[in-house]
């Protein structure tokens, strides 16, 4: 990798002087545009790229949007209203941001499936993987902050039912319900809460990104055959190759973007959050936003009690585990072998666990009191836990898994049939 | 600066240990004391608690009418139930219930006929409908499907407890205060 290492040579007298005194032009230089990547990086490790840009898209728009809103309970709603029909070009700037949401967990569902399939979240990638799975939680919080503040029917209930749960925790879970919302019910100090939390978390996200980027450049990329970087010929500089590749990406993915944005920006809400909140009537069914339906379905799903502990807590104690497993992975996985292209076994474990996870999503959206939505979204709990628990510590022992290249280099010039 | 400590270390750790122990003792109970408040801000504030009580008068209902009223932002069902709907609220085997509570236990004496409790299923908080909806003539919550019956108990789906009954007190035969 030498070859890539700091070609920074302050040209004039200034930035030498500057980079005796503070070396960000060296930095940046470094790991901006001369970090070696790996040259078989396929168009699945373009969505980081992608991730930072809709992390910044969501920023500015927010920042801009809430100047014009107005996070008190009765002018909440008519706010958005207002930045939708009077502001000036705030019906885009709206449509952006509400529809940002959703192409960011898109995005990022993608980015982790990747590193589910090609293994990278092994070692030496434990914390860059664990900071990614923190980045996710705090993604989810602040996605369901932002849903709270139009203060519409779907908004508020779904304030009311996500706060619900954790009045499910023993002992202090009422009193906790009340220090959450501020109030005996979802009311007006909990949107301002809300409002400030989600304004904060934005940034709270970019500062572990940092980290995850930082814990990036430690171990330097995975890469589609799993195999470490050998020699200065197993890399490119990430600049101009994947700055390219990445800015292509972009552009594919700012289309369906754009088209949402401009055609259907309100395709991806439910009407039921065009009414404004009201606490005396909920709305006929309660559905949260699509990224969160998996998790929604495990919730929903464990209808049943277990020794001491009730059905209520027991959905709540899976529904958080579903999520907090993610944690776990670099050690619950066994196999030597990074990358899915080289383990036949793992293959179908892993796209029935891609199926699964589509099967619960879709079962989110499905009334618990038709007698299969209960009953499929069992065996999909159990499946989520089976993979993780089960096939990827067992699987090893029993996978003949096929030969590796012996290198990035090798692999190009001479493709791996798969 | 070669200390005492250094040159002849105690047996049982040395004064500047002790200090540091000390000095970190110090700093976090200075902190979690410092972020209490901070803490403690997202509590109920006082206008909210000041809304926490709510008088309503009976007198104004009819036999068989139910009416919705807002106690601490939350709807509060108020029902002047019929002999029929408190005699199959009685006729009730409390044992066989999810939640066992009698009929008795869910009013006050003397006035049974009235049935005061918080409209929010105990299940993930949505409102009920009711009365006179389900299999057992109460409430039937829309979300998933839990059934309570007149007297407002857990019969059927997913919720784990009776409708919540909120504290109240007659102030005379037909008025309550709730809170």
């Amino acid at each position: 990798m030498a070859d890539h290492e700091s070609s920074y040579q302050p040209s004039t007298g200034f930035e030498k002087w500057f980079d005796d005194r503070l070396p960000i032009i060296r930095f940046s230089k470094e790991h901006l545009m001369d970090y070696p990547t790996p040259k078989n990086l396929n168009y699945w490790w373009t969505f980081g790229g992608i991730l930072a840009m809709m992390l910044g898209i969501q920023i500015v728009t927010g920042i801009v949007l809430a100047m014009h809103y107005t996070p008190q309970a009765n002018l909440a709603f008519d706010s958005v209203e207002l930045i939708k029909r009077d502001v000036a070009g705030g019906r885009l700037i709206q449509a952006v941001h509400s529809t940002g949401a959703s192409m960011f967990f898109f995005a990022v569902y993608i980015h982790i499936f990747r590193g589910l399939y090609f293994g990278s979240y092994k070692a030496p990638r434990e914390v860059l993987w664990m900071l990614g799975v923190l980045i996710l939680l705090l993604m989810m919080a602040t996605a369901f902050f932002g849903y709270v503040l139009p203060w519409g029917q779907m908004s508020y209930w779904a304030a009311t039912v996500i706060t619900n749960i954790f009045a499910a925790i023993p002992v202090i879970g009422d009193p906790l319900l009340q220090l959450l919302r501020g109030g005996f019910a979802v009311d007006n100090p909990t949107l301002n809460r809300f409002f400030s939390l989600h304004y904060l978390l934005p940034f709270i996200i970019a500062a572990v990104v940092a980290l995850h980027i930082w814990a990036l450049h430690v171990p330097g990329n995975n890469n589609p055959i799993g195999v470490d970087v050998k020699s200065s010929r197993d890399t490119v500089a990430f600049h101009p190759y994947f700055t390219m590749k990445d800015g292509f990406a972009m552009v594919v993915f700012l289309i369906p973007y754009a088209w949402l944005v401009f055609f259907a920006p309100d395709i991806l809400n439910h009407s039921d959050n065009y009414i404004m909140a009201n606490p005396l009537v909920t709305p006929p069914e309660i559905v949260p936003e699509w990224y969160f339906l998996p998790f929604y379905a495990i919730l929903r799903s464990i209808d049943f009690p277990l020794w001491f502990i009730d059905s209520k807590l027991l959905g709540v104690i899976f529904f958080g585990a579903s999520i907090l497993i993610l944690f776990f992975v670099p050690w619950l996985d066994r196999s030597k072998v990074r990358s899915g292209t080289f383990r036949p076994l793992f293959k179908p474990f892993y796209w029935l666990f891609v199926l699964n996870f589509l099967m619960l999503m879709y079962l989110g959206t499905q009334s618990p009191s038709i007698w299969w939505v209960p009953a499929l979204g069992k065996i999909g709990v159990a499946y989520y836990f089976i993979y993780f628990l089960i096939i990827l510590p067992l699987l090893p022992r029993f996978e003949v898994t096929r030969p590796l290249p012996a290198s990035i280099s090798e692999s190009v010039l001479r493709p791996a049939r798969t | 600066m070669a200390t005492e400590a250094e040159t002849h270390p105690a047996p049982h750790g040395t004064r500047r240990d002790f200090l540091y122990v000390a000095a970190g003792a110090v700093a976090t109970v200075g902190g979690a004391a410092a972020v209490w408040p901070l803490i403690n801000q997202l509590n109920p504030d006082a206008s909210v608690l000041a809304l926490a009580s709510v008088d309503f008068d009976l007198g104004s209902l009819t036999e068989g009418q139910a009416v919705t009223i807002k106690w601490r932002g939350q709807p509060v069902f108020v029902m002047y139930r019929t002999q029929k709907q408190i005699d199959e609220a009685k006729a009730v085997q409390v044992s066989e219930l999810r939640d066992p509570q009698s009929d008795e236990e869910r009013t006050k004496p003397g006035h049974e006929k009235y049935l005061v409790q918080i409209g929010i299923c105990t299940h993930l908080g949505c409102i009920p409908n009711g009365p006179g909806e389900g299999d057992f003539g109460g409430w039937f919550c829309p979300c998933h499907g839990s059934q309570y019956d007149t007297a407002g108990r857990i019969r059927k789906g997913p919720a784990p407890k009776n409708l919540v009954i909120p504290p109240y007190k007659f102030t005379s035969d037909t008025k309550i205060t709730i809170g």
